[in-house]
């Protein structure tokens, strides 16, 4: 395995790969949104309970590669507490880590996902459950599509 | 045909893209369904087409015109010659199989295809075998009907098909070789059978007319669609064949210059075929560049070139058997040159991923074939396809870095 590599596979992606958290369905969500990559049928959904404007639960449920559903497992993880703006915030740090490698301090564990920026072809597996996770926190109940 | 074997090594060495280090590890190239690599002969008239005789053809009278003229159209005589059709005029260039497979279900489907027929498709067609027909489907009230796999090892369950095919059957259109699975289906077996019950068949050869001899006159099939990207030719050219009394009543495709006889503010009189279905400047570099690729194959033999491609198949599939945890798609005796794979636990994307840093380039996604994923109860596969360039000493670093990459995922 070469530096690259193992960057982008590292320790905490693979160990969420595995087995990862959240994955459930939340029966009493109130806002799900459903998360497709038709390139490579990766397929998640997103469920959030909301309480006004802060996410109080999330979870997860879906298929996909090793990166894509990491990245749901830390990211079911990581919003709990947070309000939409808080969610919305880190969803555009989350999306500049992954395309250009840079990871700001405040990302913690996500920061994990900084070695995608050098697989250009998988930035959208990492980024996939954030937009259903940015549309569910917005009430946009409409399918999203990485394509 | 020649009779003795070809110098394998000495074929690949007329493809430069060959030799060369992706991430720091020689190139495997083993994603041939999806397009093949070109050798010099190729690439050489293509520089010299537009070096020496690029113009517009058909209505030039100077020099030039008339050489690429002539070149465009000993292009459409190699073609015919290449999958023994009748005759020239039975030979349409198109941007590729997609194309053609749409030009038929408009021209011919438009025009044949009422409420209430039926088009019969298999579950292993690519979408490009799917989706026109499902928009003929829509203009038309036609439905579609799937002769179904059986299972993992991808035959056409033939059991199932007298009773498919009832008197609402119209067309029969079906693959020659699945590029997911595979499978190489008895395209004549199948064609003859449509013919005795007046029903019209098509054959997506997109997979097969590269890789082994194509004769249209034994298949028996009406439509015959292939792309010259995955034949050693450049992007977007292709051929459609249609059978002469097929394209004597086909209404035109497209509309335009090159297809017309005269044209007055209200009233057009079209070409006969071919040319009455090639509207517009023709892709005239890609039919002379695809002219080389014929003529390549033909002088190493595809019957030779098919016989390398199944014995790389067939070693790959013994060696992939021995993993642990693996599933295997596709027939497990005569597939064609190429071997579809789920290891357990490990997606087919991060596979790819990694195979990639160790210079192997393979496949892994649906495949243009969403149906038949669901069929088979996943969402992908990884896929190893070879040509005749490749070598088992690849096959044999494929199976290595496979290896690998289990380890790694610890699967």
């Amino acid at each position: 395995m070469n530096d690259d590599l193992t960057d982008l596979y590292q320790e905490v992606i693979l160990e969420h790969a595995k087995s990862p958290r959240n994955f459930k369905v939340l029966p009493d969500a109130n806002r799900v949104a459903h998360g497709t990559n038709p390139l490579c049928g990766d397929n998640y959904i997103v469920y959030l309970v909301m309480d006004g404007d802060v996410v109080r639960d999330a979870s997860f449920q879906g298929s996909g590669c090793a990166i894509s559903k990491a990245s749901a497992s830390l990211l079911t993880s990581t919003i709990k507490g947070k309000t939409r703006a808080e969610v919305e915030a880190l969803f555009g740090k989350v999306h500049d880590m992954v395309t250009t490698g840079h990871a700001d301090e405040s990302l913690g564990k996500l920061a994990a996902f900084a070695g995608v920026h050098k697989f250009p072809a998988r930035v959208k597996c990492a980024i996939l459950s954030w937009h259903a996770a940015k549309a569910a926190v917005a009430g946009d109940v409409a399918p999203v599509s990485t394509e | 045909m020649p009779s003795s074997t070809p110098d394998w090594a000495a074929l690949r060495a007329d493809f430069p893209i060959l030799d060369q280090q992706v991430h720091g590890h020689p190139l495997v190239y083993l994603d041939n369904a999806a397009t093949s690599q070109k050798p010099r002969a190729v690439l050489g008239t293509l520089r010299h087409y537009y070096e020496r005789d690029n113009a517009n053809v058909h209505r030039g009278i100077h020099e030039l015109s008339n050489r690429a003229t002539n070149a465009f159209e000993a292009a459409r005589e190699c073609a015919a010659k290449f999958i023994n059709a009748r005759s020239s005029e039975e030979i349409i260039f198109t941007r590729g199989t997609t194309e053609g497979i749409n030009l038929v279900a408009n021209a011919w489907g438009g025009k044949f295809l009422k409420a209430g027929d039926v088009i019969l498709l298999t579950e292993m067609e690519h979408h490009s075998n799917i989706v026109p027909w499902q928009l003929l489907a829509e203009r038309s009230g036609a439905k579609l009907r799937y002769v179904p796999i059986t299972g993992d090892e991808g035959l056409l369950d033939l059991a199932k098909l007298d009773s498919l095919l009832t008197h609402e059957v119209k067309l029969l259109a079906l693959t020659h070789i699945s590029n997911t699975l595979g499978t190489v289906n008895p395209v004549a077996e199948l064609c003859a059978k449509a013919r005795t019950l007046g029903i019209v068949s098509l054959v997506d050869a997109a997979q097969s007319v590269g890789h082994l001899p194509v004769d249209v006159q034994a298949i028996g099939c009406d439509f015959l669609a292939f792309s010259g990207h995955k034949i050693c030719g450049p992007t977007g050219i292709g051929v459609l064949y249609a059978r002469a009394e097929r394209l004597a009543d086909m209404p035109p495709y497209q509309g335009g210059g090159e297809m017309i006889v005269t044209v007055d503010f209200h009233k057009t009189t079209y070409k006969q075929a071919a040319h009455r279905f090639e509207a517009g400047t023709p892709n005239i570099s890609g039919a002379i560049g695809l002219h080389a690729a014929m003529d390549y194959l033909d002088a190493a033999g595809r019957d030779k070139i098919f016989a390398h491609d199944q014995a790389l198949a067939q070693y790959a599939y013994e060696r992939l058997v021995e993993f642990r945890n693996i599933r295997i798609f596709g027939p497990k005796t005569g597939r064609a040159g190429l071997v579809s794979f789920l290891l357990k636990d490990v997606h087919a994307h991060d596979l790819v991923t990694v195979a990639d840093q160790y210079g192997v380039a393979l496949r892994g996604g649906h495949h243009c074939n969403q149906p038949l994923m669901k069929k088979l109860g996943v969402e992908s596969t990884a896929r190893a396809s070879f040509y005749f360039y490749n070598t088992k000493s690849e096959v044999d670093r494929f199976i290595e870095v496979l290896q690998e990459i289990q380890k790694f995922f610890g699967a």
